[in-house]
């Protein structure tokens, strides 16, 4: 499958969740899980550029198409406007959800890059937060919709080596 | 919407003379997060790591008669099995619980909830280890279990705790507060007396991260380092050496990113001790975390409480007593987590905010066939329910009385000038005014037009119902002399070091899941210090690392460590007084601070930063006597009396008629909790806790069926609000500084979780007035509501 | 975390395939396309197939067609392209009722119509939607291809009549003129599966009486569409008062059972009480079609 850009190949049994897929063998774990039952979202990365549960994918499944994590959201040293968003607004607080509420988030701007609260809150209505009350991830995406190409500023203190990890899992 | 809180930038920005402390700023920890680094105890990969899953009982009473794990233990992968026999024989089958009690760490004789431990594998990896479960065999003869609490104390109800020496019955504990034969006086005589009976749900704090550890053994120095999901790290490192028997200095925990607390993670469960025998017994790290069901039907639940409410008034509307007796679940072992003298945890501030002659409760703590926990889900010690008893009984009475409920407690409520405050159970309010922050909630909410809007709609056959909760807080536990956990005072300690260049590293002894420690902290050091934020690192949640202090619950981070912070920063600042004298040879009393720098008094332009007495201190200027060359310093903050942070919520929702849906329209919130160190952030909590208490008034619940089965143990049972069953919140605040608090500040963490039930229940039964609904238990699902308009309201099962 | 247990895995690049693999590996096979109904019950471990089929690059199932009077929709069609039809949309509102309340958008970027209907959960939305539309179920398999109305594909709950080496590859919606329909359900919360939901659709006559309508109700242990609401409605104009007497008839047609949902007699009003809803709303849409073909 393609990993954020990158080609990853692996041998695997078919009952690997893509999840652990993606945390466990690849070892990117800013992809995370909180249930087991495609009822929270924490888990959500983004297959063929839409929103998918990873806990209820099998990684079997996803060989051959295109997966991208929080970890490829950002351009390098540069986050993506959503990323920006979530710091401007307070859309995290313990920070567990946000990078499915983050890739749904960019993937609803791809396809609607001005939407209004009621469609950012049907959007995100497949993932759970216990923190934040939802309020604040609104108006996150309503920033990055504001701000397409996000701020110069807005590096989030990038840190060397915060590129995409797939140069790692390249096998 | 009318959001009067504020998005304005800190008033200090931009102002050189005043250095950024407190206003709203960018949370410090946001970049690791958004970038998908932040580093929780599933992301922690050990060399040689192995895996552990956790047998779990299918029944809720039980006795266990063997366990067969041969077949587990052939299974190419698994390299130990451990049961309760071989606890036993470490002595570590029982753990001593935060409230002298004991709980099994694995069943060595007796299955006493569903859920409940019974072995632990160990295999080299995550698959294995869950196959492995299923090779497990155990035999049980099944008991009868106790699961509704009234039917615990029954003669002849199966005993559930027959390992406690002489145990004959299901009592755990009675406790009251207040004065019952005064009490009972004015109820004698009052006017109006309304009666009602109040059940608080059993509900669970689910954050989204599940609980799990990651324990490294190191067999050659016997050093034990332990990644855990805690939140209070180094109680939790005290109470392992106690029971493990490991010396204290060789146990490091480690708590990292955590996925959200709320008080689910403030408990020593099981699995973190298997997780430490398992390495003890491998040799090898062992990482075990729990699943969902696990999470939801094992560890600490909130709540559970049956509480028989009363209030006395007169007929003009002078509320002037309230009593009540509750039945507190808190299932199969007493392990909740609370200060050793409250086994009702601070319940006993349920006289509210208002003024009253005389009050008086009881609580009888009983044992069920159920988890154990009950302080939990950002409950500031059972603060929940006591707002969700006094404000649910003053709007009843105001029924009663055909009061606008707006107008009752505001005729009731303790007057500014009465501050410090004793009520009738024992406490000391620090502080309050609580008329502006209710008359600023009604003027947000535009409360008159609702309620000629309302009259409106109900002449049109709609339900829309408007709710008020007005709560006061106790939080910031405590003092010493006052509170304890297993002996354990509850103070925190803050340790300060300003670099040579003037940078700074403030060490704590809380931790936070979610809060922004690193910022608010940071925040406090330069705000007292006059150093930026960002050139403030703030280090927490490793025992290592930092000083002694009891942990991140309770609403008590800020109250008890933003002491601790605060006044290591001025111990700091008065050193750099003497050390800036000597740099601008004269004396220490000629000197005066302005934030950042100590000049000469009538001489601003002689004068020294921080950043230049740090560099000073270092250097090889000639120091006075007794003073070393540093700019460090360290504190434990015994906090002189808890606080009392408070708030007005009023609640619009809008009920469907038809099919007892409710949608809540509009909540409005205003807090108070003194001093605002970042806005931003505490804007962040009180979101987070009205949309708890939306989820426990329409649909969070933890319930069970006769046989003790839980039927909420998954995500598809167990509810939690998305985006689209909360409104846009509207909040706003006024500022009651705390009159003890170095900074003034109170807390926040909890006081929407505590404030926001009853303010959307007394929606609901607002709206169901013309029904003649005087009264509805939460969760308010669309089947309750259907029910209680059809006049068959019943305890939630 | 919850884990599967194990099984094997192949990957179908046809129909043909698909059947061929099935027919080879018997009948602890089972075909996985979104995987949203199967393997979280595979994590619980309650479903334990020795191997999954996985059918999701069959493109050949992945359409939406009309055809002369029909709608054809491929098994393999997700439930978010249900939703976001426009086609599907004008001619069987009742689909994009359904689906907007149908798990959670994310879910629905998975989970497919075939996956629903294969799943038979008592709680399903579209098996309403489907039973309500007369819609027919294609099912291929060794001996060729077969076509099943839902009263027959339905055999209770979690069966079907699809065979171990069967395949569901369409499902067929007959277009009526004047014709249109809706969905209500009532959940718990956002994404939970129905307390109880209810379907209607409705064809008008030029007069503007009712030519022919269906009810359908979801998670009352009702199969199939609700028995004597054509032969109530046939010949009689919309109104307020032909709709609770559907309501009633549908109620006296539930069967449901208490649980956390709620008790039974709640579910058998909700019935009633939907029931009047989604045929008045089926009626006021079905009235414009007529006014717009007018």
């Amino acid at each position: 499958m393609r990993m954020n850009g990158g080609e990853v190949t692996r041998d695997v049994e078919p009952r690997v969740l893509l999840v652990h897929y993606i945390r466990d063998v690849l070892g990117l774990t800013g992809t995370h899980w909180g249930c087991d039952t495609s009822n929270c979202g924490t888990c959500v990365v983004l297959m063929d550029g839409e929103p998918v549960k990873s806990c209820t994918v099998l990684a079997a499944m996803a060989a051959g198409h295109d997966i991208r994590t929080v970890e490829g959201l950002a351009n390098g040293a540069t986050l993506d406007p959503v990323q920006q968003g979530f710091m401007e607004e307070h859309g995290l607080q313990c920070g567990f959800c946000t990078p499915g509420m983050m890739l749904t988030a960019r993937a609803l701007l791809d396809r609607n890059p001005d939407p209004d609260d009621a469609e950012i809150r049907q959007a995100i209505s497949g993932q759970i937060c216990r923190c934040t009350g939802y309020a604040t991830i609104v108006r996150s995406v309503k920033w990055a919709a504001k701000n397409p190409l996000g701020t110069d500023s807005g590096t989030g203190a990038a840190e060397p080596g915060d590129t995409p990890a797939t140069e790692d899992v390249k096998a | 919407m009318t959001t009067v809180s504020e998005h304005a930038p800190n008033p200090a920005a931009g102002d050189p003379s005043r250095p950024i402390g407190f206003g709203r700023i960018q949370r410090k920890e946001d970049p690791r997060f958004v970038r998908g680094r932040g580093n929780y105890v599933d992301d922690i990969v050990l060399p040689g790591m192995l895996h552990g899953a956790i047998l779990r009982a299918p029944v809720a009473h039980a006795r266990l008669l063997s366990i067969d794990a041969s077949e587990a233990l052939a299974h190419p992968k698994v390299v130990a099995v451990i049961t309760g026999k071989d606890l036993e024989a470490l002595n570590l089958a029982w753990a001593p619980t935060l409230s002298a009690d004991v709980q099994a760490v694995l069943v060595t004789d007796k299955v006493r909830f569903q859920g409940q431990e019974v072995a632990f594998v160990v295999a080299e990896d995550r698959y294995a280890a869950r196959d492995a479960l299923e090779l497990i065999n155990v035999d049980y003869e099944f008991l009868p279990p106790v699961i509704d609490a009234r039917k615990a104390l029954d003669d002849g109800a199966p005993v559930i705790r027959d390992d406690l020496p002489g145990r004959t019955d299901n009592h755990i504990f009675d406790w009251e507060a207040g004065d019952a034969a005064e009490t009972d006086a004015i109820f004698a005589s009052a006017d109006v007396v309304v009666a009602q009976e109040l059940v608080y749900p059993r509900v669970h704090p689910a954050p989204m991260e599940t609980c799990g550890a990651v324990a490294d053994y190191d067999t050659v120095d016997g050093r034990l380092t332990l990644y855990e999901t805690t939140q209070a790290p180094h109680a939790h490192r005290t109470l392992y050496a106690m029971v493990a028997g490991i010396p204290e200095h060789k146990i490091r925990v480690v708590s990292p990113d955590i996925g959200g607390g709320f008080g689910n993670k403030v408990g020593i469960y099981p699995g973190y001790i298997l997780a430490v025998v398992g390495s003890i017994v491998t040799g090898k790290p062992v990482k075990w975390v729990e699943d969902r069901s696990e999470n939801l039907m094992s560890t600490s639940f909130a709540r559970d409480y049956i509480m028989q409410g009363e209030i006395a008034a007169t007929k003009e509307g002078r509320i002037l007593a309230l009593r009540t007796n509750v039945l507190a679940d808190h299932g199969a072992f007493n392990a909740t987590a609370q200060p050793t003298k409250n086994p009702a945890g601070f319940f006993h501030i349920f006289t509210g905010s208002y003024d009253l002659a005389a009050a008086h409760c009881k609580v009888t703590g009983v044992y069920t066939n159920k988890a154990p926990g009950g302080v939990a889900y950002a409950c500031s010690f059972r603060v929940t329910e006591a707002v969700y008893l006094v404000e649910r009984m003053v709007d009843i009475l105001a029924r009663k009385l055909e009061m606008d409920p707006a107008e009752l407690r505001l005729k009731n409520f303790i007057k500014p000038e009465q501050f410090p405050y004793a009520n009738k159970t024992g406490w000391v309010y620090d502080s309050g005014n609580y008329e502006p922050a209710m008359r600023l909630s009604m003027e947000m909410a535009g409360y008159d037009e609702l309620r000629r809007e309302q009259k409106e709609k109900r002449e049109r056959g709609e339900l829309m119902g408007i709710g008020i909760s007005f709560f006061t807080e106790t939080v910031g536990a405590g003092p010493r002399k006052h509170f304890d956990i297993v002996g354990l005072g509850m103070a925190d300690g803050a340790e300060l070091r300003i670099h040579p260049t003037g940078k700074a590293v403030v060490r704590i002894s809380v931790q936070s899941q979610g809060q922004g420690h690193e910022t608010t902290f940071a925040q406090i050091v330069a705000e007292e210090l006059g150093i930026p934020p960002e050139d403030i690192d703030v280090v927490h949640g490793d025992t290592d690392q930092t000083p002694f202090g009891l942990g991140t619950y309770g609403s008590r981070s800020t109250p008890v460590s933003g002491g601790a912070v605060a006044m290591v920063s001025r111990k700091v600042r008065d050193k750099a007084r003497f050390i800036a004298a000597a740099m601008l040879e004269t004396r220490a009393e000629d000197l005066e601070w302005e934030k950042g720098r100590w000049f000469v008094k009538g001489d601003p332009s002689a004068g020294k930063t921080i950043s230049e007495i740090a560099l000073g201190a270092h250097g090889t200027l000639t120091l006075p006597d007794g003073v070393d060359g540093n700019l460090d310093a360290e504190v434990t903050y015994d906090p002189p009396n808890l606080t009392f942070p408070f708030g007005a919520y009023i609640c619009v929702v809008d009920i469907d008629p038809g099919t007892g849906h409710v949608k809540v329209r509009r909540f409005i919130a205003v807090d108070d909790c003194g001093t605002r160190i970042n806005p931003m952030i505490i804007e962040g909590q009180v979101h987070g806790g009205l949309t708890d208490g939306v989820g426990m008034a329409l649909m969070e619940m933890i319930s069970f069926d006769e046989d003790g089965n839980c039927l909420s143990g998954s995500f598809m049972d167990y509810l939690i609000p998305t985006a689209m069953e909360v409104p846009d919140w509207e909040t706003g605040f006024t500022v009651t500084p705390s009159p003890h608090h170095p900074i003034g500040a109170k807390g926040i963490g909890e006081s929407a979780t505590v404030g926001s039930p009853p303010a959307v229940v007394n929606a609901i039964v607002d709206a169901l007035a013309p029904y003649g609904v005087t009264h509805m238990d939460m969760p308010c699902t669309p089947a309750r509501v259907w029910e209680a308009m059809q006049g068959r309201t019943r305890p939630p099962v | 975390m919850q884990i599967p247990a194990s099984f094997d895995y192949d990957r179908a690049t046809d129909v043909a395939h698909a059947i061929a693999l099935l027919q080879r590996h018997g009948p602890e096979t089972r075909v996985v396309a979104g995987g949203h109904s199967l393997l979280p019950m595979m994590k619980l471990r309650l479903a334990r197939p020795e191997r999954l089929i996985d059918i999701n690059d069959l493109r050949e199932l992945d359409f939406i067609r009309r055809d002369g009077t029909m709608l054809r929709v491929g098994a393999l069609v997700r439930h978010t392209a249900l939703l976001e039809s426009a086609e599907v949309a004008q001619l069987f509102p009742i689909i994009r009722d359904a689906e907007q309340v149908i798990a959670d958008p994310v879910v629905r970027n998975r989970g497919t119509i075939g996956g629903s209907l294969c799943q038979a959960d008592p709680a399903e939305d579209l098996s309403t939607v489907c039973d309500v539309l007369a819609a027919v179920a294609i099912i291929r398999g060794p001996g060729g291809e077969r076509s099943l109305p839902m009263a027959q594909f339905h055999r209770g709950p979690y069966e079907t009549a699809v065979a171990p080496d069967e395949l569901l590859c369409e499902i067929h919606f007959p277009i009526h003129p004047l014709s249109s329909s809706a969905y209500e359900k009532v959940e718990r919360r956002t994404g939970d599966w129905a307390v109880t939901a209810a379907g209607a659709t409705v064809t008008l006559s030029e007069d503007g009486s009712i030519a022919d309508a269906a009810v359908g109700l979801t998670a009352v242990g009702l199969d199939g569409v609700v028995a004597g609401i054509a032969e109530l409605l046939r010949g009689r104009p919309p109104g307020e008062e032909l709709f609770a007497e559907a309501g009633l008839l549908a109620a006296a047609a539930a069967r449901p059972i208490e649980d956390q949902r709620g008790p039974v007699d709640y579910k058998r009003h909700l019935a009633d009480e939907l029931t009047r809803r989604v045929l008045r709303r089926a009626c006021a849409r079905a009235a414009q079609t007529r006014a717009q073909k007018g």
